[in-house]
C-alpha cells in the first residue's frame, strides 16, 4: 500500500497533524491508532484546564478533544484503530499489525511521528520491600479511574508532586478514598501552585516536601509505608522514619517521550528531551520523517502541542509536494540557563511570520532576563518575573530579523541576571 | 476588626499570591493580581467559595463503561460532598452526546451535570 502521508498515533497531536496535512493539500492521509478511541492520553484526563489558549475557555480533555475528532469527521482520512505501528524503516516504510488486516506495510511518501510519551518506569526509583500489588504509576490509576471506573485503593499514599500526582489526589478523594499524603523529595513541588490548591487545600490532603518513601510493606498487597524526611543531599535521616498504614501507593514519577519506532527509523534523538532533533519545519534527522508534541517534548500545555502538530501537518504536505527535505542553515545554540529548544535547527526561507523556540529553564530564575542573539549580537531581552524548568517557555522572532541577516549562522539564547547591549 | 488573608489565584497557570484585607465580613482590598480575574477570584474566594466539579458516571450500553461529566458551572465548596454523594448510584444509558445534560439541576444548585464525552451505543 502506498500513503502520502502517515501519522502515527490519534492524540492531538495525530489529530490536528493530520487535518493539517489535508487542509494544506495531500489528500491521502492515515492516522495508525493503538488503542479504539482516538484523542490519546485527553480521554483520561477529564478534569478542566485545556484550550484556554485556542478556544478562550477551559475544557476538559475528552472535550478538547471532541472539537477536533469533529473537524476530522468531515474530512476523507483513512483511520486504523487498534493498530500498532511496530517499525519504521529510514525509507519511511510503516509496519503495522492488527487483528483484521494481520500485518500493514505501508510505503509512506512522508511520515509524521506523534507517539506520545509514557510514565518513567518504576525501575528508575529504588525503594526496598517486595513487589506486591498496589503500587501504581498515576498515569495507570488516572486511567483505572477514569476509563475502566475501577478503583486501585481504599488508603492512599501519593510519592511525587507533580501535576498528575496532584490531580488524582483530588480524583480517588471524590471518589471515595482516602488520600492520607503526598510526599514529595524535593524542598518544592514540582505541580503547579493552582493545582495544590485545589487539589490538596481543598481537600486537607497535606503535602509533605522533603520526604520520600523508604520502604514499602506487605507481601501480596501493599500494607503499608515507611516514609522519612530528606537532607539537602536527598538522602533519608532515619531517625525521621514513620510507618503509615496503606493499601495502594500511587507514584508520580514523571514523563518520558516515547521513541522506540523514531529510533528504529534511524532519527537522531537529543539526549536532554528524550525526543528527536527537529529543523523548524518539525522535520527529524531523516529526511520526510517529522515530529510533533510529547514524542518530540513533554508539553504542559496541549494548545501548544496542537499549534506545533499543525506546523508539521503543513511542512509534510509541503515535503510530500517537492519531495524536498529542508536544508537548514542556522544552528540554535543554548547557553546558560537553557536546558534545550525545539526546533534546534533553522532554515530561514520556510519561516512563515515568526520562529517560535520553545524551551526549558535548568533551575528556577526569578526576575531573570531572557536573551536572543543572532551570530552574538543580542537582539532580544525580556525581563521574567520567573522562570521554572517545570514551565515550558518560548520566544518569537519575527521573519524580518532573518531578512535583515542573510548571512546567519547561530542563534543564541541565554537567561541572566542582567546584561548589557 | 480587620482580618487579612493571603490566597492563591487558581484561574490561570501564574498561581498569584493574592492578599485580602477584609473588616466587618467586607473586602476593602484586594492586592498581588496580575490581571482582573484575580481581583474578582479574591473576592469570591473569601465570602463565597465555589469550584467546578468534573467527575465520571457509569454509562450501560456503550463503548467505554464510563462517560466523563462535569457542573456547567461552579458551586459552593461546601457542596461538593453532598453533590458526590447525589451522583453516586446513577446509571445513565448509552448513547450519549457530549455537551448533553445527564442530571439537571442537581442538589438544588441551578448547575446541571453535563457530559464530557461521546459514548456510541455498543452493538453486541
Ligand atoms: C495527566 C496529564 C495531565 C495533563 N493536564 C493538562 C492540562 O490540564 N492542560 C493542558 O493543556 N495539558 C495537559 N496535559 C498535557 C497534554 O494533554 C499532552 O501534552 C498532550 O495530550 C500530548 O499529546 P500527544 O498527541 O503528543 O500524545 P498522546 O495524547 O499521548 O497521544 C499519543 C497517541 O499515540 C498512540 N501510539 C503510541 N505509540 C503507538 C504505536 N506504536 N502505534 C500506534 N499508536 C501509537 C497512543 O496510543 C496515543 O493515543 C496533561 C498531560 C497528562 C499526561
Ligand atoms: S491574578 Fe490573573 S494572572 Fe494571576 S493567577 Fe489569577 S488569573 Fe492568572
Amino acid at each position: 500500500m502506498r500513503k502520502d502521508i502517515v501519522v502515527i498515533g490519534g492524540g492531538p497531536a495525530g489529530l490536528a497533524a493530520a487535518i493539517s496535512a489535508y487542509e494544506s493539500g495531500s489528500t491521502d492521509v492515515m492516522i495508525i491508532e493503538r488503542e479504539q478511541r482516538l484523542g490519546g492520553i485527553l480521554n483520561q484526563c477529564i478534569h478542566n484546564g485545556f484550550g484556554l489558549h485556542t478556544f478562550k475557555q477551559e475544557l476538559t480533555g475528552p472535550e478538547y478533544s471532541e472539537r477536533y475528532l469533529k473537524r476530522l469527521s468531515e474530512l476523507p482520512i483513512d483511520i486504523k484503530l487498534d493498530t500498532m505501528v511496530i517499525d519504521v524503516t529510514p525509507q519511511k516504510k510503516v509496519i503495522a499489525i492488527n487483528s483484521s488486516d494481520g500485518i500493514l506495510e505501508i510505503e509512506a511518501g512522508a511520515v509524521i511521528l506523534a507517539m506520545g510519551c509514557r510514565e518513567r518506569p518504576r525501575g528508575a526509583l529504588n525503594i526496598p520491600g517486595f513487589r506486591p500489588s498496589g503500587i501504581f504509576s498515576a498515569g495507570t490509576a488516572q486511567k483505572f479511574v477514569n476509563i475502566d471506573g475501577y478503583m486501585p485503593g481504599k488508603e492512599i499514599v501519593i510519592l511525587g508532586s507533580g501535576d498528575i500526582g496532584l490531580i488524582m489526589a483530588r480524583r480517588l478523594t471524590l471518589e471515595g478514598a482516602h488520600v492520607k499524603m503526598v510526599l514529595e523529595l524535593l524542598p518544592y513541588s514540582g505541580g503547579l501552585k493552582r493545582n495544590i490548591v485545589q487539589c490538596l487545600n481543598d481537600f486537607a490532603i497535606p503535602l509533605k516536601l522533603s520526604h520520600t518513601v523508604t520502604r514499602i510493606h506487605g507481601k501480596d498487597r501493599v500494607t503499608g509505608v515507611t516514609i522519612a524526611q530528606v537532607d539537602s543531599e536527598l538522602k533519608p535521616i532515619r531517625k525521621t522514619e514513620q510507618y503509615v498504614a496503606c493499601d495502594t501507593l500511587l507514584l508520580s514519577v514523571g514523563l518520558i517521550p516515547e521513541n522506540e519506532l523514531s529510533r528504529k527509523a534511524g532519527v537522531a534523538i537529543n539526549l536532554k528531551t528524550q525526543g528527536p532533533f527537529v529543523s523548524n519545519t518539525l522535520e527529524t534527522s531523516v529526511p520526510g520523517i517529522f515530529a510533533c508534541g510529547n514524542v518530540l517534548h513533554v508539553h504542559d500545555l496541549v494548545d501548544y502541542v496542537s499549534e506545533e502538530a499543525e506546523m508539521a501537518g503543513k511542512y509534510a504536505a509541503d515535503y510530500v509536494k517537492s519531495n524536498e527535505s529542508s536544508a537548514t542553515t542556522v544552528k540554535i545554540e543554548t547557553q546558560q540557563g537553557v536546558r534545550y529548544s525545539v526546533p534546534s535547527t533553522v532554515n530561514p526561507d520556510l519561516i512563515d511570520k515568526f520562529l517560535v523556540i520553545r524551551f526549558r529553564v535548568t533551575e528556577v530564575f526569578e526576575n531573570h532576563i531572557v536573551t536572543v542573539a543572532f551570530d552574538d549580537q543580542v537582539l532580544q531581552q525580556r525581563q521574567k518575573r520567573i522562570l521554572t524548568p517545570g514551565e515550558m517557555e518560548q520566544v518569537l522572532l519575527p521573519k524580518a530579523w532573518f531578512l535583515k541577516h542573510p548571512d546567519l549562522k547561530s542563534i543564541q539564547i541565554r537567561i541572566a541576571k542582567e546584561e548589557s547591549q | 476588626m480587620k482580618d487579612i488573608r493571603e490566597i492563591t489565584c487558581i484561574n490561570c497557570p501564574l498561581g498569584c499570591t493574592l492578599t485580602v484585607e477584609l473588616e466587618a465580613n467586607e473586602v476593602i482590598k484586594v492586592t498581588g493580581f496580575q490581571c482582573p480575574r484575580g481581583e474578582k477570584y479574591a473576592r469570591k474566594e473569601v465570602l463565597d467559595p465555589r469550584r467546578s466539579i468534573t467527575t465520571i458516571l457509569p454509562v450501560r450500553g456503550g463503548d467505554l463503561p464510563m462517560v466523563s461529566v462535569k457542573t456547567d458551572g461552579d458551586i459552593p465548596k461546601t457542596k461538593i460532598k453532598e453533590l458526590i454523594l447525589a451522583l453516586k448510584g446513577i446509571v445513565l444509558e448509552a448513547p450519549i452526546q457530549e455537551g448533553q445534560v445527564v442530571v439537571a439541576d442537581v442538589c438544588q444548585t441551578g448547575v446541571n451535570i453535563i457530559a464530557t464525552k461521546t459514548i456510541q451505543k455498543q452493538t453486541p
